[in-house]
């Protein structure tokens, strides 16, 4: 039997999966990845939820964070492709124009 | 006569004239003429002025013309309360204004002509300017003599004084001309102050400034005999603005450095006209003076010592005009003691007869110094009558007239001063007698060194002058003069002739004047001819409304008036009480005593002028004495002058040490303070601010690795925060 704590379980990994992404990795498509990976452990944990309590607004919830989820990669993606196409590098370790 | 304001008006748009345009643009004739011009015709207008003056009866010989109106009513504190404080530009003809009027008029009419000779050498800007002056003056002394009060009066007084500076300063280039014009504008304004006192207090008294109001004003007040009031304190005031004016003790000393001046103007003001308007003051204002006795008898001391000192001094003088100097101061004295003795009408006739033959006897000495080229020493002139027998003849009819022979001017004049002195004062009359005496004896020594004798002047070309020849070697054997200081009036008095002929007559248009005011010498004397000689006394008889308070006022009925009149009346009806064999023996002992000096004078300067020589070693600590003019000016350089500069000096140096210390303190005080003030700035102020931005720098120091840039740091930083958020959140709470 697959219990809430399952999902709570999966959600956490892949939540936990997705910050060690964004914080090691140096190529800012695989971090934007991670940060998917983070909204989508997120997305679990309320269908799960929603299902256990027998309450919709849990996946109504999920639905406007995969919306935003997609308006953010669209957005995200165009910021990455402006910069790629300035400095021809995609590494987040040349990201530090505002540094001092 | 309704025009009397055109006579001063007349010289003054003569002296616009020439000074606006004439500088420039007149050649010296035209500058000339235009004087003369004017002057003539002020002379005109005076006659007939005077003419009609004479037709009306005595009492009524007075008119009083005004103008305009001056100074409008100003509430003013008088003694009795508030009075109104008005002057109106008005002038008054009377016989004793009118009698000025024709001697200022008549003599400097005579003077202008003379000058246009006189200065014929001066460079044409300088003749221009000189005339300008000349008629200012007359302007001026005009204004005087016509005002009708005190204040018009006063205007010309100053005016006056003021073109006697200018024209003894007329050669500033020169600097004892300068310093000479300074010594007297200085001493002048010593007297004036006086004056201007006197007239504040005439006001604060009586509360008008009018001649005519304060005399009827004045006439009521009783006589102080006995007590020292307020019309003496106004008299003494006045007598201080008539000494300085009228050159008396003590602030005669600046007339004989007034003859630094052209001779001309030595004439005009410093002998006929300026210097008798003390003496004409003081009969203006016979009424105020008569109610003063005690006042009366400073004025009679000091004229009849300032005769006899100056007197004395002249006998010992060799500038020939410094001699002439000192006679007028001397003659002044005698109208002052004339004044004093309450003589005003022997004042005034003397004050016209001195005027002619003064005014003559400076001319004459002005045509000498003109011949010999600009010399001034007589002992470098001498034997003059044959080269200039006009000027010899005129000075002698002066010289006589001045002595006191009888039948010339001055006999007359001189004569009813010394006989009223008698009849006042037996010590002033003693005095007076013994100035008399020496009058006669300096007179005559300085007509027998300057024009008998051998001549002792510089040579000249023979050739020029063949006739005198044998005169030029003389200066060589006899006499001969010290190295004396007046070579350079030669130079600085302008009479550069280019090569000089020797001594010669002078022109026309100086020996006219000369001629003419010799006549004048003689004949002025005839209009007060005293009744112990048959005459009748016209001057006095006619001269007399002038000097007492008015009639008509005493008709209205003032009661208290009365009193004061008939003690004026008074005065000349002491007369009678000395008999006429009195009268005539007066007269045969001053013209004995006339004669003796000239008997002396002759003796030691012309038969036998070794004896002065000697007389000068036998008493050489008096004649250094008379030298040195009693060593006044000494005295004064010592005393008034020193202890001005002392004083001066000590304010400068209250100044340097308080004044500026005061200043100089506070700004070193300001200095020290603003240096604590910029410490405390530095240090306090400046450490706070330095203190935040070293704070701020160094703690910037370790903040600043916090701004990595890296992305990924601030997301680590961002979980941490989370974490320790939700920690709070979770486990504290």
């Amino acid at each position: 039997m697959i219990t809430p704590t399952h999902y709570m379980l999966l959600s956490a990994a892949l939540f936990i999966i997705g910050v060690i992404g964004v914080m090691v990795r140096r190529n800012i498509i695989i971090i934007f990845m991670s940060i998917e990976l983070m909204l989508n452990a997120v997305n679990i944990n309320l269908v799960a939820f929603s299902f256990q309590l027998h309450h919709v607004v849990g996946q109504v919830f999920a639905v406007f964070v995969i919306a935003v989820a997609a308006a953010e990669a669209a957005v995200g993606l165009g910021i990455i492709l402006a910069f790629y196409r300035n400095k021809e590098t995609v590494n987040i370790d040349e990201m530090n124009l505002m540094r001092s | 006569m309704r025009y009397i304001w055109l006579i001063p008006l007349l010289p003054g748009i003569g002296a616009a004239i020439n000074g606006l345009l004439g500088i420039r643009a007149f050649s010296r004739r035209v500058s000339g003429v235009l004087a003369c011009t004017m002057m003539a015709a002020a002379l005109g207008l005076s006659a007939v002025a005077f003419w009609q003056l004479l037709g009306l009866a005595p009492e009524a010989r007075e008119f009083t013309v005004v103008v305009a109106q001056w100074i409008p009513a100003i509430p003013l504190q008088t003694v009795h309360g508030i009075g109104a404080f008005q002057v109106p530009w008005g002038f008054r003809l009377d016989p004793l204004s009118g009698m000025m009027l024709l001697v200022v008029t008549g003599i400097g009419t005579l003077i202008h002509v003379y000058s246009t000779a006189y200065m014929a050498d001066e460079p044409r800007g300088g003749v221009a300017r000189f005339f300008c002056y000349l008629n200012l003056f007359c302007f001026f002394m005009l204004m005087l003599v016509l005002g009708n009060n005190f204040l018009v009066m006063f205007v010309g007084w100053e005016g006056v004084g003021l073109c006697s500076y200018l024209l003894i300063g007329y050669w500033y280039e020169k600097t004892s001309a300068a310093d000479a014009g300074k010594k007297a504008f200085i001493t002048n304004r010593v007297g004036d102050w006086g004056f201007i006192l006197g007239i504040f207090l005439i006001f604060y008294t009586f509360g008008t400034l009018d001649f005519r109001a304060v005399q009827n004003a004045a006439g009521a007040l009783p006589i102080e005999a006995g007590h020292f009031g307020v019309l003496s304190v106004i008299c003494l005031l006045l007598f201080v603005g008539a000494t300085g004016k009228s050159a008396q003790i003590p602030l005669y000393i600046w007339l004989p450095d007034a003859m630094e001046g052209p001779t001309p103007v030595s004439a005009l003001i410093h002998a006929a006209t300026m210097v008798t308007a003390g003496v004409y003051m003081l009969g203006r204002n016979a009424v105020l003076f008569s109610h003063a006795p005690q006042v009366m008898t400073i004025v009679a001391v000091v004229g009849v010592l300032t005769a006899l000192m100056a007197a004395s001094i002249g006998l010992v003088q060799y500038d020939i005009k410094r001699v002439l100097a000192y006679s007028t101061v001397s003659q002044l004295g005698y109208m002052f003691t004339a004044m004093g003795v309450g003589a005003f009408s022997a004042g005034a006739f003397h004050l016209m007869t001195h005027a002619f033959f003064k005014a003559l006897l400076f001319l004459g000495s002005g045509s000498v110094i003109h011949a010999m080229g600009g010399e001034q020493d007589m002992r470098r002139m001498g034997a003059l009558k044959k080269y200039m027998p006009v000027t010899f003849a005129t000075m002698f009819i002066g010289t006589l007239a001045i002595a006191g022979i009888p039948p010339f001017a001055g006999f007359f004049s001189k004569d009813e001063i010394l006989f009223r002195a008698f009849v006042a004062n037996k010590a002033i009359w003693v005095l007076a007698v013994l100035t008399a005496l020496m009058t006669a004896f300096y007179m005559f020594r300085l007509i027998a060194m300057t024009f008998f004798g051998s001549y002792r002047g510089p040579a000249w070309d023979a050739h020029q002058a063949p006739a005198a020849g044998h005169a030029a070697h003389a200066p060589d054997s006899s006499h001969q003069p010290p190295a004396s200081s007046h070579d350079d009036h030669g130079g600085g008095h302008g009479h550069g002739h280019g090569a000089w002929h020797g001594p010669h007559e002078s022109p026309t248009p100086m020996t006219f004047p000369l001629m003419a005011l010799a006549v004048g010498a003689i004949v002025a004397g005839f209009v007060g001819i005293p009744a112990a000689l048959g005459g009748s006394n016209t001057l006095e008889r006619f001269l007399e409304p002038s000097f007492t308070a008015q009639h008509h006022v005493l008709a209205v009925g003032e009661h208290v008036a009365e009193g004061g009149e008939a003690a004026v009346e008074s005065e000349p009806a002491a007369e009678p009480h000395v008999s006429r064999g009195v009268e005539l023996g007066l007269m045969g002992f001053s013209v004995l005593i006339a004669v003796i000096g000239i008997a002396v004078a002759w003796n030691f300067y012309v038969t036998s002028p070794e004896k002065s020589v000697q007389l000068a070693e036998r008493f050489a600590g008096a004649h250094r004495v008379l030298s040195h003019k009693y060593y006044v000016d000494e005295l004064y350089g010592a005393t008034v002058i020193a202890g001005t500069f002392s004083a001066g000096r000590g304010l400068w140096t209250f100044d340097r040490r308080v004044v500026d210390g005061m200043v100089n303190g506070a700004g070193k005080l300001t200095v020290i303070s603003s240096w604590f003030s910029s410490l405390t700035d530095r240090t306090v102020v400046d450490g706070l601010v330095n203190l935040i931005g070293w704070i701020v720098q160094e703690s910037s120091y370790a903040f600043r690795r916090l701004q990595t840039g890296l992305v990924q740091n601030y997301a680590l930083l961002m979980l941490f925060g989370i974490f320790a958020f939700v920690s709070v959140y979770l486990f504290v709470r």
